[in-house]
């Protein structure tokens, strides 16, 4: 099962500087492992959507290119602080996770 | 799962709100559901990636900074962050060019998402990062080379 996600989100002036860190293997379906030779499968988020006060505001997709335990970084305008960040992410396996935090 | 499909699954779920989106004003209607497909991630060079995502021939723009090392010691762990000054920024795609399916990330911004997205990426080998930026229904695009001393995509 997913591991948590944290979220920080902080104002700065007008904008919302969004950062956030997800927990995932990201493996890329090409990797060998050492010890078997098999290659590890594919193990990647495909999807990541944010959303402010339920609007949303970013929908993203990922290859298995993108670091293990993925980071993102995002500015948001007109976000105020005390409005509600939801990230959601899916992976290619169905797996999902969701998180939320409060822009401070 | 084709491009057409994909939308059109996506209109059926989401249709709602999305009109209620778009009358408001928060989403622009023909760039509401912009995200690349699966196929243009899955592909296997930069010019099949950029088609399938619909940006074939970017034009050079200045106004796109693509912040990266100039060597990566660790190419499972590259940071890369780009900035689109461009006005009316709708998407921006990372492409990392050697690596085995190029296209990296894409990202729409949708209300007020400014042209910026930081994150980290793994390269194979030494390439150069392409940020392709759509802006205006056209696309455009800046690169900037990274030096790789240690491959992040083999075993």
């Amino acid at each position: 099962m997913a591991e948590p996600m944290r979220i920080r989100a902080t104002m700065s002036g007008d904008v919302a500087d969004v950062k956030v860190l997800m927990n995932h293997p990201m493996e890329t379906g090409q990797r060998k492992d050492a010890k078997t030779g098999q290659l590890v499968p594919a193990h990647y988020i495909t999807t990541v959507t944010a959303s402010i006060n339920g609007a949303e505001v970013l929908n993203g997709g990922m290859s298995g290119g993108v670091s293990k335990n993925p980071y993102l970084g995002f500015k948001v305008k007109g976000a105020k602080a005390g409005d509600k960040v939801v990230v959601n992410w899916v992976d290619n396996t169905g797996d999902k996770n969701t998180a939320e935090a409060t822009i401070g | 799962m084709n491009a057409l499909r994909r939308n059109v699954l996506k209109g059926a779920a989401g249709a709602g709100t999305v009109a209620v989106a778009v009358a408001a004003g928060l989403l622009k209607p023909n760039l509401a559901m912009a995200v690349a497909p699966r196929s243009a991630f899955e592909a296997k060079n930069v010019g099949d990636a950029m088609s399938a995502m619909g940006a074939s021939s970017p034009a050079d723009s200045k106004d796109i900074t693509v912040k990266a090392p100039d060597i990566a010691e660790n190419g499972a762990v590259v940071p890369v962050e780009v900035t689109s000054a461009i006005p009316g920024t709708t998407s921006i795609a990372i492409i990392a060019e050697k690596n085995v399916t190029p296209l990296v990330a894409q990202f729409d911004m949708l209300g007020g998402t400014e042209g910026y997205i930081s994150t980290r990426i793994k390269m194979g080998s030494t390439a150069l990062i392409r940020a392709v930026v759509m802006a205006g229904g056209k696309s455009y695009t800046a690169a900037k080379e990274v030096k790789v001393t240690i491959g992040g995509c083999g075993g």
